[in-house]
């Protein structure tokens, strides 16, 4: 298998010097269902901080939810009406997009979904979620790298894609890997910003003062913060995932790719149907739409994945916002998705039903949905999947039907 | 336990440039004898010292500039020459594909089609490499034209500064490498002054600096002001005694920029107790100190030589005592009696404890390290000893800001990554204020809080905090790292700010932003 590692290199080369090397490079990737001539490919975002499921995907038809979300609790009517999925569930009217993909039948919902990891760690929670192992701890290769090492040999996928400034854990491993990152170095994002002021403010109001005068000023510098401009979130996330999508529409390109957008830990002041969590969501919605467009006719053979390492808590907290919970919500979208449709075990909301009395009760395990895709996208066995990808993990049997 | 680590965030913080990551056990070993942790640095005169392979002298790196001067102007005229028969290459026209028409683009050509854009390819990152800080700056974009190539100039300047960074990166507590800095600021030159003071920056703090940083004041004084860097940057070499050879056969003469800048910012101080009398005076001691020049008619080019030709002859009066006409022995004489008056002593002593202990120095404190400086007939390493010796330099809060330089180089250390390449910090420094060896005017960079707490400065440093956060947060638990930094001297609001991060890389930049790394 030598000559399959020497192209495997080759193309790595090829990708990081854009030298001739890589038009050279006779190799074109193979996949398990190239039979029927597909061309799969999945992206896979990470949301770090960890998503409130029940104000992005809203079980308005459930009597608890208005109660538990209060002033941030979409509803179907109205200013800013949530978007009905079915008679149940409401989609947060900042995705627009992902509204119009699950209408076609592209999109999917899955909810009161988590990982394994049950404690409320951001950091452990993002290693479980990434890694694909049952526990924290294990940060040496993440579940993407090893379902592309597992893929059958001499049929490789090309490298994964790593967007971003460095390869997230779940990409990481032994299968080669590329990485990329728009030039436009972000600037600190504004929940840093306002974490950092508020320790300055117990800690060292000098450095408070300054900082906050700073942030000001870079405010008055760019205008209105909540609208999409260069360098805010929302822009943020639209502008990797166009890179992305041009990177991976190539017909050489990669077919795997992982990224992660920063941000949702929404312990205060989360909005409703509009603000903070809003804008972050619509920017999510703009990278979805970046994505379709950016592939052209491979979006027709793709899966976009958007995962989280734990929900919120299902009642909002003193200052408007929620605490980390445990169940929330997978969203799938992309051409290959059999779509149009929540999947849910709905656990209800009643307080007998929350987990630990606080939180959305987690009746779907994520590995299986991820399974599911994998299997349905690259034909990975239920062996690879349980042993491999996921250790230990024979008991979430991949969902089925999943991928059209 | 826990007075202990506040302790050793005083020998580390205070003193030096901030605890190492990884296993270095810096904070531990700081905390068993926090004092014994600073001084140890100050039995190794020769640790001082810098040298690296390929660093040069001055009179080599001025022939270096020297010659390169004479390529440049070399090729200048040849293509003047030319230009009348051959017209300048002309730029092709644009040639890029029109993607459009394209529907089946190769991978290769997505990348050259963004890269121009928006993109940059770089390595996947699995295990972190030491080298720069900022993402993406250490590959090549993928399609951009070759860079130009760095002059001799470019390369030896981040030769210099790379040599700098490593050493502050790896020294033990690096009280002795913020001594240099301290010292090399007192006695500052621009890499801004013109091509020979870039190239000399470096070898100016090796060859003038370090020798003396645990040494002699007054040795130090002449070292620097006879250094072919400091006289071409205060114009000394210009300076011709007006009834000089020299002076008498020219229309130039007298410029008295290096004298008051010696009485002024490097040894008596405004106020001191001098006249313009005495700048002109001193001006006139030290016409002739100068460098040889591209031919050497002096002495080797690029070294310090004195010029009797220039020198203005007959006995000079300063600050009330005269100065027979000794040649170059006549400003020595001079020098050495500056070092050791009333002024300097105090100058010296107040500015010493702004830097290391607070901006508004404690009086009694100032006061000790001046009786030092008199006794001891300027010995540095004894005014250091004093400082760490004292209960004041432990006793005060940490209020002193780090400057950029400092903030840099401690991220650095606590996430123990040794610089292969000065890019990311000479980029972030000269975006934060403070580009290397290149303040704005001869009295340096400022030293207080004020000057680097400021709004956009901080808004900046948290920019390039996320960024590191963004790039190398991947792999790092961030309470270990806060267990290297402070220990059980972190506030209970900075443990919980970072463990309540929303991710690693979020918890990496608040991190460093936190008071116990900014705060020295």
């Amino acid at each position: 298998m030598d000559c399959v590692e020497n192209r495997l290199i080759t193309s790595r080369r090829g990708l990081l010097l854009g030298g001739a090397s890589f038009a050279a490079w006779a190799y074109l990737p193979k996949f398990a269902r190239a039979a029927d001539g597909r061309d799969p490919r999945l992206i896979v975002v990470i949301l770090r901080g960890a998503l409130d499921g029940l104000s992005t995907v809203a079980p308005i038809g459930d009597p608890d939810y208005a109660g538990l979300h209060g002033s941030i609790a979409l509803t179907a009517d109205g200013a800013h009406p949530a978007i009905m999925l079915d008679t149940f569930f409401a989609l947060h009217p900042a995705m627009p997009e992902f509204a119009r993909m699950y209408r076609d039948m592209h999109a999917a919902v899955i909810h009161a979904v988590a990982t394994p990891y049950r404690d409320r760690s951001h950091f452990d929670g993002q290693d479980v979620l990434e890694s694909g192992y049952a526990g924290p701890g294990r940060v040496q290769s993440g579940w993407l790298n090893r379902a592309l090492e597992a893929l059958p040999r001499g049929e490789r996928v090309s490298s994964g894609l790593a967007v971003g400034p460095t390869t997230p854990l779940v990409l990481r491993g032994a299968a080669p890997t590329v990485g990329w990152a728009p030039v436009a170095l972000p600037q600190a994002d504004d929940d840093t910003a306002m974490r950092l002021v508020d320790l300055y403010r117990h800690r060292d109001p000098a450095l408070a003062s300054a900082l906050s005068q700073g942030l000001q000023l870079e405010k008055a510098a760019s205008g209105d913060d909540m609208k999409p401009k260069p360098g805010n979130a929302a822009m943020q996330m639209r502008q990797v995932a166009r890179g992305a999508a041009k990177l991976m529409g190539a017909d050489d390109g990669p077919r795997i790719a992982a990224l992660a957008f920063d941000g949702w830990d929404t312990h205060a002041n989360e909005g409703g149907p509009v603000g903070r969590l809003a804008f972050l969501l619509g920017g999510l919605d703009g990278a979805l739409a970046e994505f379709e467009s950016g592939l052209g006719d491979r979006w027709r053979d793709t899966v976009v994945v958007v995962a989280t390492e734990f929900g919120r808590t299902a009642r909002i907290n003193g200052t408007d916002g929620t605490d980390h919970g445990t169940g929330t919500i997978a969203l799938l979208a992309g051409g290959a998705v059999k779509g149009g449709r929540v999947i849910s075990d709905w656990p209800g909301l009643k307080l007998a039903n929350l987990y630990e009395g606080r939180d959305l009760k987690p009746t779907t395990d994520l590995r299986s949905v991820i399974k599911g895709v994998l299997q349905g996208q690259f034909g990975l066995s239920d062996r690879v999947l349980a042993e491999t990808v996921f250790p230990d993990s024979a008991a979430a049997r991949p969902m089925k039907g999943l991928v059209a | 336990m826990a007075r202990d680590s506040q302790a050793a965030l005083v020998a580390l913080n205070r003193f030096g440039f901030g605890a190492r990551g990884g296993a270095s056990g810096d904070l531990i070993n700081a905390a068993s004898d926090p004092r014994g942790f600073v001084k140890a640095e100050l039995g190794r005169p020769n640790g001082v010292l810098l040298e690296a392979p390929g660093l040069q002298s001055t009179p080599q790196l001025g022939q270096a500039v020297f010659a390169y001067q004479d390529q440049v102007k070399q090729a200048r005229e040849a293509a003047k020459a030319a230009a009348p028969t051959e017209a300048p290459p002309q730029a092709p026209a644009d040639q890029k594909p029109d993607t459009k028409l394209r529907r089946n683009l190769s991978l290769n050509a997505v990348m050259t089609d963004i890269a121009g854009q928006m993109a940059d390819a770089k390595p996947a990152d699995n295990m972190a490499k030491p080298d720069t800080m900022q993402p993406n700056a250490a590959t090549p974009p993928a399609a951009k034209p070759a860079p130009q190539p760095l002059n001799v100039i470019q390369k030896t300047f981040r030769a210099e500064a790379l040599a700098r960074l490593q050493r502050a990166t790896l020294v033990e507590c690096g009280f002795t490498e913020r001594l240099v800095v301290f010292w090399s600021n007192h006695f500052c030159i621009s890499a801004n002054k013109g091509e020979l003071a870039r190239m000399w920056a470096g070898a100016f703090e090796r060859e003038a600096v370090r020798p003396h940083v645990l040494g002699r004041f007054a040795d130090m004084l002449k070292a620097v002001e006879q250094h072919p860097a400091m006289l071409f940057f205060l114009d000394n070499q210009q300076s011709l005694g007006p009834d000089s050879r020299a002076g008498q056969n020219r229309k130039r003469g007298l410029n008295e920029n290096l004298a008051r800048e010696i009485m002024e910012l490097h040894t008596l101080g405004v106020g001191g107790g001098y006249t313009q009398e005495d700048v002109t005076s001193l001006a006139r001691i030290i016409t002739g100190w100068t460098f040889a020049g591209r031919q050497g008619q002096l002495g080797v080019p690029g070294s310090f030589v004195f010029n009797t030709n220039a020198h203005q002859p007959g006995p000079q009066v300063l600050l009330g005592k005269t100065y027979a006409p000794t040649g170059l022995a006549q400003g020595e004489a001079a020098l050495a009696d500056i070092a050791r008056h009333p002024s300097t002593a105090n100058f010296i002593a107040t500015k010493f404890v702004r830097h290391f202990v607070a901006d508004d120095p404690p009086a009694v404190l100032v006061a000790r390290l001046r009786d030092v400086f008199v006794r001891t007939d300027g010995d540095l390493r004894a005014l250091a000893t004093a400082l760490v010796d004292s209960d004041e330099a432990w006793k005060a809060p940490l209020t002193k800001m780090r400057s950029p330089y400092d903030f840099l180089v401690a991220s650095g250390r606590l996430l123990a990554r040794v610089p292969e390449d000065p890019s990311a910090y000479l980029n972030n420094l000269n975006l934060l204020g403070q580009p290397l060896w290149s303040p704005a005017g001869p009295n340096g960079f400022p030293d207080t809080s004020a000057a680097w707490a400021a709004p956009e400065g901080m808004k900046l440093r948290l920019d390039i905090a996320a960024q590191m956060g963004a790039r190398l947060g991947n792999n790092i638990d961030p309470l270990d790292l806060l267990e290297f930094a402070a220990a059980d001297a972190a506030s209970i609001e900075t443990r919980r700010t970072v463990e309540r991060a929303e991710s690693r890389q979020q918890a990496l930049a608040l991190l460093l932003m936190s008071p116990e790394m900014q705060r020295r």
